[in-house]
């Protein structure tokens, strides 16, 4: 039995250690992205729009006065022109002016190439963008600014950069990315393995001699419990001395979390791959759980700004509650009973699904 | 003879089994003996699979029953695979193991140590290759390592579905002398599906002609010859099928047939050196001309093709 045990687990490692893939996605991946995402966002902010100017024919025009007279012509594009205005905490901010018909200017638009439109009409000027886009939105208001000559930093205000730790996006974006990295880890590792394993014929192969099914799916349970654990220590040991990210509340409460999160998308796995035939489903199951999931649960950015109707429900993906409950601890320094509700949940439908994905499991 | 040697080492009794609308098998008999060898023919979908697999204990017969060594797989599964060696068709091991690492961890579900790792390596001639990786293996050596694995715990009964599909003459007759030689030491039996004629007459005692679900015919090749009441054959190519004459009067001429795409003439004869002279002096007083004209005792294969109207790799 012992024999058996152990020979299962090397195996599972062995399996992992020896697939480059497997290493790159689990361990490098989310090192690579909260550095990026991490530098991207935690850097002086310095903001760069675009905005294409239709300038009219005739000698009297503001606009190209404007661009005459308060830009500087562009050192790297043709006919483009450029100013920078420095609203000193707030960030510098370089508008790129592009003269273009307006025709062209469309096409820009449609091209995600600049943010808004300017065009000129009885001495007026007129801004041409999509409200519901956020960028647009912000550059108007910073060009309209600019072109009428007002300041947008209020003499009545004081702009106060947080820079303590918790609140910069590096402290949103490491819990996300801790929890994203165990769910893929444990459907596409544990599902899509034992999903391949029986369109192998595999499967079958191993169930047909004495071998323990339990101890194949222990085995398998407890080298993804180790790799989860191997990778959130590679992500925090680099967050730390990278960003200074470090866990301000419990270590306890945190490593529940990281049990309770890890147990459930491990007995979802079970599910998933319980009757699946060939990986060309699993593929697309386990697409459909992840995706929606992660573009949800406010991994990158909060999901507040989502409808209003649909944060209940995001509130209750198990991918929210897996990383809203980290970054209450690393951010907030919860304890175990502060997370007590979410922790359950997920251990107890973990439980729930493991059991059912065992009881239908189809080992041939 | 020991009772235990009298008794059969599977026995199974009108075996049915459906799949939605496809008869897979129609009430199947079938008894293997200790240290019996027994070739499963048959084409693709003929139902060895499936009778292989219920034997195996991985499917459930719809009626009927299936015994092992005197046990039902139902409770006696542990102990029967304990007892029996498989090797399925087409699995593959995982590709980042080596072939020492696969046998291992076989090895382990069956408590045995390393030194039966390193005995299978040998017998199925493996030890250069114990770390490669299974990816890195070629079809005949992961068969090999199939057949290893399937040896391990030194079966009273192997079960091999179709263990050379696929594989060149040299690699196919490597599998089937390591096959040879664990009858004549350890006396195993073993049941073998098979698409070659050549590989159930080399390697089993026994033939089980299988197609459509049901058991055409069984025995030992001498036995279905001469079930079949023909053992020689005479074959010729007609050059004017317009000259060939009636043959109907020639009591010793079995059966007559045509391949009309060819005019290939086969003749189903019970005794060729009385039969061939008379046939000759036929032919000629008829002005019937003939050529590639070939004598030779009658093969599975033509065994096969008058059972079941299809060649075995149909």
């Amino acid at each position: 039995m012992l024999k058996q045990f152990t020979q299962l687990l090397s195996i599972q490692f062995k399996e992992f250690f020896r697939e480059p893939g497997a290493l790159f996605w689990s361990f490098i991946f989310p090192i690579l992205m909260s550095f990026a995402l991490g530098m991207a966002f935690s850097d002086k902010p310095e903001m760069s729009q675009h905005a294409a100017v239709v300038i009219p024919a005739s000698d009297s025009s503001f606009l190209k006065t404007y661009l005459n007279n308060n830009c500087t012509k562009s050192s790297s594009q043709k006919n483009e022109y450029e100013k920078n205005v420095d609203y000193k905490k707030l960030g510098k901010t370089t508008t790129h002016f592009i003269p273009a018909s307006w025709k062209e200017s469309e096409i820009m638009m449609k091209r995600g190439q600049i943010e808004i439109i300017l065009t000129e009409n009885k001495g007026k000027i007129n801004y041409h963008f999509d409200p519901a886009n956020f960028t647009s939105r912000l550059a108007y208001i910073i060009v309209s600014g600019m072109i009428d000559g007002k300041n947008l930093l209020s003499t009545k205000s004081v702009i106060k950069p947080l820079q303590t730790k918790g609140t910069r996006y590096i402290d949103f974006l490491v819990p996300g990315l801790l929890a994203m990295g165990i769910m893929s880890s444990c459907l596409w590792g544990i599902s899509y393995g034992l999903i391949e394993k029986r369109s192998k014929k595999l499967l079958r192969r191993l169930v047909a001699t004495p071998m323990k099914k339990s101890l194949f799916m222990i085995t398998m349970f407890i080298s993804r419990f180790v790799f989860a654990v191997l990778e959130t220590i590679a992500l925090l040991t680099f967050a730390y001395y990278v960003f200074d990210v470090t866990i301000q509340g419990s270590i306890i409460a945190f490593a529940a979390v990281i049990i309770s999160g890890s147990f459930f998308f491990m007995g979802l796995s079970i599910l998933l791959a319980s009757r699946t035939a060939n990986t060309q489903v699993g593929n697309g199951f386990i697409s459909a759980i992840t995706m929606p999931m992660m573009l949800l649960s406010g991994i990158f950015f909060s999901y507040s700004n989502f409808p209003d109707v649909m944060i209940p429900i995001i509130k209750y993906l198990p991918l929210t509650l897996f990383a809203d409950s980290l970054r209450s601890i690393i951010n907030e320094g919860f304890g175990v009973m502060d997370i007590i509700q979410p922790l359950l949940i997920l251990s107890i439908t973990g439980l729930t699904t493991f059991f059912i994905g065992l009881k239908i499991y189809k080992w041939y | 003879m020991t009772d235990a040697n009298t008794q059969p080492i599977v026995k199974a009794v009108n075996i049915k089994k459906t799949f939605k609308d496809v008869i897979a098998l129609a009430g199947v008999d079938l008894e293997i003996m200790p240290s019996e060898y027994t070739a499963l023919l048959g084409p693709n979908g003929a139902g060895k699979t499936t009778l292989v697999e219920i034997i195996e204990g991985i499917q459930k017969p719809d009626s009927g029953e299936i015994t092992l060594f005197g046990k039902h797989w139902s409770g006696n599964k542990d102990e029967l695979y304990k007892q029996i060696g498989l090797s399925f068709q087409e699995t593959k091991f995982e590709d980042k193991l080596t072939a020492a690492e696969t046998l291992k961890m076989f090895a382990s579900f069956y408590g045995l140590d390393n030194t039966r790792v390193e005995e299978i390596l040998n017998i199925v001639n493996l030890q250069e290759k114990r770390k490669s990786y299974v990816v890195n293996l070629s079809g005949g050596q992961r068969q090999k390592l199939a057949l290893g694995i399937a040896l391990l715990n030194n079966p009273k009964l192997l079960i091999l579905d179709e263990p050379t599909t696929g594989l060149d003459p040299t690699a196919r007759r490597e599998i089937w002398s390591i096959l040879h030689e664990l009858k004549k030491t350890h006396g195993t039996s073993m049941i073998l599906t098979t698409h070659y004629m050549e590989e159930a007459e080399n390697l089993c005692e026994k033939i089980v002609i299988i197609d459509k679900g049901k058991v055409l015919a069984k025995g030992t090749l001498e036995q279905l010859i001469a079930e079949s009441k023909t053992s020689e054959i005479v074959q010729f190519k007609v050059l004017d099928k317009s000259k060939f004459p009636d043959f109907s009067k020639f009591s010793d001429l079995r059966e007559i047939q045509w391949e009309d795409s060819t005019n290939i003439v086969t003749m189903n004869v019970d005794n060729t050196s009385s039969f061939l002279p008379k046939m000759v002096s036929y032919l000629n007083n008829a002005g019937c001309k003939i050529s590639e004209l070939r004598c030779r005792y009658v093969t599975l294969d033509d065994l096969f093709i008058r059972m079941t109207g299809r060649k075995l790799t149909d």
